[in-house]
């Protein structure tokens, strides 16, 4: 497997634990640890998100294209990405991709693996709120004579803009949460770094409620922030 | 770079085959158990006791806000700290079934109110009580409203499940991790591997059409 | 200045327009009536080509709407004719979007290449022509329904089409408002613009109409000016029709 290795090694037998109280002073010691890592998560899923949007704005257009050499490709993507763990289009990239030649580092292959997934259900959000702009809007501005291009870029789009965010919020979530399977291919991230310290520890429940923590707060932030940009497109209401 | 060859794949078939059954088995235990969940988090969610209800909203806020993987990890070590020795499968199991339940309980309470208020009254005029109300009037109304939506929420947990692998459940992905450990040929596998998750999703996605269309007709 | 001739149209197996042939002076007003699924709607839409017809020749001053070119050619002469007509819609389809002023002007800054200031003012003119010169920053939810398809008549008015097409412009709204769009649709017709209008107003049609037409399962069944149409059908079927909208 020319040296590569899962992220993971399980160190057997655990104890059982002494003292049942929650350790804080080990909390307050390997806290840093974690937001360095909770860190790594932002970054992983930031470029993730930037690629998932920039394959899915093009994937959705060719998957409404009548033109079926667009409409194809599109609707495979769509299907075998969505079709499929994220887990396993993950080790794909990185375990196999060595194999066909392309030999990625972790945290590439990693956010390659995690945009790709997450564009193909962005498609689905987009191509949704597309759709979702009634005919109506589009006769009206084909019979002012706007052509297809125009009336997509004036009236189809603006409109569609307000409809999408909602659903792609609810990708960005998930992929935030997503982002956590980065730590298989061993990236060193927020999931990754909880192991770590769960196996050198013993604490299972100390380090899972750190790393809570900080996806709680990435993920309350990224909601609010989602639904501050939906109650700018609130025309409609 | 050495080229690929699946026909490694189609003589280790059996360990995939193997590992698809488990995850089969895997998936069909945690929908059904979560559901179950689902109901009870529902209901201690619309409950009239206050600490009830915030202890439920603290539980599916958590749940809700942080990676199965990590849930995961604090069964797959935590559990044997408070002296629960299970085995990797029935972990898993608990993992998927307490991550969906919560997923499945948040479409379920919407479902739930969204149950006309006079069903309510007019059940309780009869003379039931309120949860002989909540079992035989309200519930099933609300499965039937949310039943898309507690659908793509299976699909969802197919593909999800290939997460325990990472805690040792011996399902599909980590019957390929074993089958490349013996091979060295990971990308055939893990393709297959995918090749067999993608089957099984189209398999649930037509069953899932088929119930809507059902349900549908009705209503 | 309209001419349609032998137009077929069928949606799967049903046959909606059955060999359709019509006239449109320049200045005149054509009024279209007939029982709801008559075909009368799909015929209208048929010429700003919503539709696209099976059979026939539509033309609008002298250029065939559904000239015999492909692909790309075709689209960019579609563009070309559609901006020489007006259509106004039953559901309005106001950009929500866009405030009334830039409803108006959007087209005509985009299409025509008019600078801002200049369309500006010609929208000023039409929004008071349509009684709304105090709504222009309003957003279409703020609107009636009247003041809704007032605007949309601005704006198909704003690319100063050579005909208006109309379909069904008060159907949707609620009784109290049909009058104000009506007036407008008068006022129009006082400046001698070119009209085709469906409709299921007949005492409207009766006042503003140069030539009736009226239109069942896909056919005409008769024509002619509105006073011998209303007061003196020829046709049982027109009768029977016209004794049914009346009575209710």
């Amino acid at each position: 497997m020319s040296g590569r290795s899962a992220g993971f090694r399980f160190i057997p037998g655990g104890t059982t634990i002494e003292e049942t109280a929650v350790d804080y002073q080990l909390i307050i010691k390997v806290a840093p640890f974690f937001a360095k890592a909770a860190w790594s998560t932002v970054v992983v899923s930031f470029l993730s998100f930037a690629l998932g949007l920039s394959i899915a704005f093009p994937a959705a257009f060719c998957r409404l294209s009548q033109n079926r050499f667009l409409q194809i490709p599109a609707r495979v993507y769509v299907s075998v990405f969505r079709g499929t763990p994220c887990l396993i289009q993950l080790f794909v990239i990185y375990f196999g991709g060595p194999q066909i030649g392309i030999q990625l580092e972790p945290f590439m292959a990693g956010v390659l693996g995690l945009g790709i997934n997450i564009g193909s259900y962005m498609t689905e959000s987009i191509r949704g709120a597309i759709l979702a702009v009634s005919r109506g809007q589009t006769e009206a501005s084909r019979s002012l004579g706007l052509n297809k291009f125009q009336t997509m870029r004036k009236v189809v789009l603006p409109q569609a803009a307000g409809l999408m965010i909602s659903p792609l919020g609810v990708n960005t979530i998930a992929l935030i949460k997503g982002s956590s399977l980065v730590s298989a291919i061993s990236v060193l991230e927020l999931a990754y770094t909880a192991h770590r310290f769960t196996n050198s520890t013993y604490r299972p429940f100390e380090m899972f409620i750190l790393a809570s923590t900080f996806y709680l707060v990435i993920i309350t932030l990224t909601s609010k922030a989602i639904r501050n940009l939906n109650g700018r497109f609130a025309y409609e209401k | 770079m050495q080229g690929l060859e699946f026909s490694v794949v189609f003589e280790n078939m059996n360990i995939l085959l193997h590992g698809m059954f488990w995850t089969v088995v895997l998936c069909s235990s945690a929908s059904l158990l979560s559901i179950v969940v689902a109901v009870v988090l529902a209901m201690t969610g619309i409950s009239k006791l206050k600490p009830l209800r915030s202890a439920t909203f603290f539980f599916l806020w958590v749940f809700r806000g942080t990676p199965l993987l990590l849930q995961l990890f604090l069964f797959y070590f935590g559990l044997p700290q408070i002296g629960l020795y299970l085995s990797p499968i029935i972990t898993g199991i608990i993992g998927l079934t307490l991550h969906f339940g919560v997923y499945n309980a948040d479409v379920l309470r919407a479902g739930i109110l969204g149950v006309e208020t006079g069903q309510h009254e007019a059940s309780r005029s009869l003379g039931l009580s309120y949860f002989q109300t909540m079992r035989k009037v309200i519930i099933p109304q609300a499965l039937r409203n949310v039943s898309p939506a507690v659908g793509n929420n299976l699909i969802a947990l197919l593909k999800e499940s290939s997460l325990v692998s990472i805690i040792t459940v011996p399902e599909l992905t980590l019957s390929a991790q074993r089958a490349i450990s013996e091979t060295f040929r990971p990308f055939e596998f893990y393709f297959a591997a995918g090749a067999l998750y993608y089957v099984v999703n189209w398999g649930l996605e037509f069953i899932l059409q088929r119930v809507e269309a059902r349900t549908a007709l009705t209503r | 200045m309209i001419s349609l001739k032998d137009i077929w149209k069928s949606f799967g197996d049903n046959q909606v327009l059955k060999g359709i042939s019509l006239e449109v002076e320049r200045g005149k007003i054509l009024v279209i009536i007939g029982p709801s699924g008559s075909g009368k709607s799909t015929l209208l839409r048929s010429i700003n080509h919503l539709e696209t017809i099976d059979r026939g020749e539509i033309w609008v001053d002298g250029v065939q709407v559904n000239a015999p070119l492909k692909g790309r050619k075709f689209e960019k002469h579609i563009n070309r004719v559609r901006q020489e007509m007006g259509m106004v819609f039953q559901h309005f389809n106001l950009f929500p979007h866009m405030t009334v002023m830039e409803n108006i002007t959007m087209a005509p800054m985009l299409l025509k290449k008019i600078p801002r200031e200049k369309a500006d003012a010609q929208a000023r003119g039409l929004l008071e022509k349509v009684d709304l010169a105090d709504k222009m920053n309003c957003y279409p939810v703020q609107l009636s329904g009247g003041q809704k398809q007032r605007v949309a008549i601005a704006r198909a008015l704003a690319m100063e089409p050579k005909v208006m097409l109309f379909d069904e412009v008060t159907s949707a709204l609620d009784p109290e408002l049909i009058g104000e769009v009506n007036k407008v649709m008068k006022r129009l017709a006082s400046e001698h613009m070119t009209m085709l209008i469906v409709t299921h107003e007949m005492r409207f049609a009766a006042e503003v109409a140069d030539h009736v037409i009226f239109m069942a399962d896909g056919v005409i069944i008769e024509e002619g000016p509105p006073e011998e149409i209303f007061s003196n059908p020829a046709h049982e079927r027109t009768r029977r029709f016209l004794f049914e909208v009346f009575k209710s």
